[in-house]
């Protein structure tokens, strides 16, 4: 079996297991809504002040629902032992690793991504920054989808993982959240966005290089465990 | 040089050496931290607009410089530890962590109490407070990691694989804290470090953070220590060291 076959089943894998438990692809996006509902309640419903704070709201919103799905990513195959056959596996870990991450983000970041325009609209973000809001989110929600697998990849032995990732992965967030956050401001103020869409680029470039091998390295820890 | 390397592996040893170590280094720090302290606090001119408030800064830049250098000791004695497996350098990441955690507290601390009178305010937003804040973050995670494992083979590991994690991303969060901070930049607080400081407060400010490097080296070498007695209680030569300390 060649490398790209086994990336592609891998990816059916994970997508056809969440598809068949449609609640798991939901919940993310459920948490999104009624995160975003807490804001307009917690600090006023004025639309000039709302659409001031909307872009840290969405980002602030991303790295959360993120980090939740995150703590589950390698959890069931982690106990069903389907995890020790792909360490087993002629195949290299860093593309298993590499493959289960783009499942997850497909089923987070990107429909994240897609719903984001009505939310948008809902906290009165200009409707001129919705294409630079949608473009952020789906580069910047990769780079956390593998940050957040390097996380889970330590954690999944645990058993007490949940509250544990967040205090290891929040730290590395915090550069995506600035420049992801820093596009869609600077898209509200008509300045020119190029610049942070590039190096959010250049830190999922980073990223696919590096984390799935951090993640190989921390799958063959917690099984050994 | 392969043989001493080589030798870092065998707890014994490493036992027997740090002791002989810290018997010299130990008491020397005390005097070196002492005079320093004493050597910036009464014998230096006050600043001339800072007053007498500055002379934190023989306790607040000494601990900031080292709590950074702490974090680079713990991830290169976890890549030692994943290159070569060498369980003596598990060991030093474990004892690193608390120590490193320790002193950018102490820097934060020191920061905000040297913050009141300067700026007026306890805390800012700065670029450089808030990275402090993100390394104090690093550090309490890779020691939150450490403890939640059992097995403290896997532990130590673990530990190592996050910190050179952590090691990329420094630089990238150190960056992307400073382009934040000149997006919001904030009216009227300026940092007085930009005059170039003087000879005479200088030499103390670098004689303390010798003294500093040396305290992070002895308490790295007696946390090493604990944690040995700990992992290999149960060993023979444990044992025998009871033995003949009675």
């Amino acid at each position: 079996m060649n490398a790209t076959t086994f990336f592609m089943l891998i990816v059916r894998r994970q997508l056809l297991l969440a598809v068949r438990r449609p609640i798991e692809i939901a919940n993310p996006l459920l948490f999104f809504l009624m995160v975003i509902v807490l804001f307009p309640l917690g600090l006023g419903p004025a639309p000039a002040q709302l659409a001031t704070f909307a872009p840290g709201i969405f980002w602030i919103v991303v790295l959360l629902a993120n980090l939740l799905t995150a703590d589950t990513l390698f959890r069931s195959d982690f106990d069903d032992g389907s995890l020790e056959q792909l360490l087993l596996s002629r195949q290299p870990l860093y593309l298993s690793a590499l493959a289960a991450i783009t499942a997850h983000w497909l089923l987070t970041g990107v429909l994240l991504a897609l719903v984001s325009p009505v939310f948008a609209l809902m906290l009165n973000l200009a409707p001129s920054a919705i294409p630079t809001l949608m473009g952020a989110l789906l580069l910047g929600s990769a780079v956390l989808s593998l940050l957040g697998g390097v996380g889970a990849a330590l954690t999944v032995g645990l058993k007490r993982g949940g509250m544990l990732i967040s205090l290891l992965i929040l730290p590395l967030y915090l550069p995506v959240l600035i420049f992801g956050h820093g596009a869609v401001v600077a898209s509200v103020g008509g300045l020119p966005v190029a610049p942070y869409l590039a190096i959010l680029g250049a830190m999922l470039c980073l990223a696919i290089a590096l984390a799935p091998l951090a993640m190989a390295l921390g799958l063959r820890i917690s099984v050994d465990a | 040089m392969w043989s001493f390397f080589h030798k870092l592996g065998s707890p014994p040893w490493l036992y027997r050496i740090s002791g002989s170590i810290l018997r010299w280094l130990l008491p020397l720090t005390i005097v070196a931290l002492f005079a320093g302290a004493v050597w910036g606090l009464l014998f230096t001119p006050p600043d001339f607009r800072q007053g007498n408030s500055y002379r934190i800064i023989y306790i607040h830049v000494p601990a900031a410089v080292v709590a950074l250098a702490g974090y680079y000791v713990m991830a290169i004695a976890g890549a030692i530890s994943l290159i070569w497996k060498m369980k003596m350098a598990d060991v030093a990441l474990r004892a690193s962590a608390p120590i490193g955690a320790a002193l950018t507290f102490i820097a934060l601390v020191t920061g905000a109490i040297w913050g009141k009178p300067t700026w007026g305010t306890w805390w800012v937003w700065d670029a450089r407070i808030t990275s402090m804040l993100i390394l104090l973050f690093l550090y309490l995670g890779i020691i939150a990691l450490y403890e939640a494992y059992d097995n403290k083979e896997a532990a130590g590991k673990a530990c190592a694989v996050l910190a050179l994690v952590g090691t990329v991303n420094i630089p990238i969060i150190y960056k992307s804290v400073d382009w934040w901070y000149s997006l919001h930049q904030p009216a009227s607080i300026k940092f007085t470090g930009e005059s170039t400081i003087d000879p005479s407060m200088l030499y103390p400010l670098l004689f303390m953070i010798t003294a500093f490097y040396a305290l992070f080296t002895c308490c790295l070498l007696l946390n090493m220590r604990a944690e040995l007695l700990s992992r290999e209680r149960r060993t023979g030569w444990i044992a025998r060291l009871v033995a003949e300390s009675r």
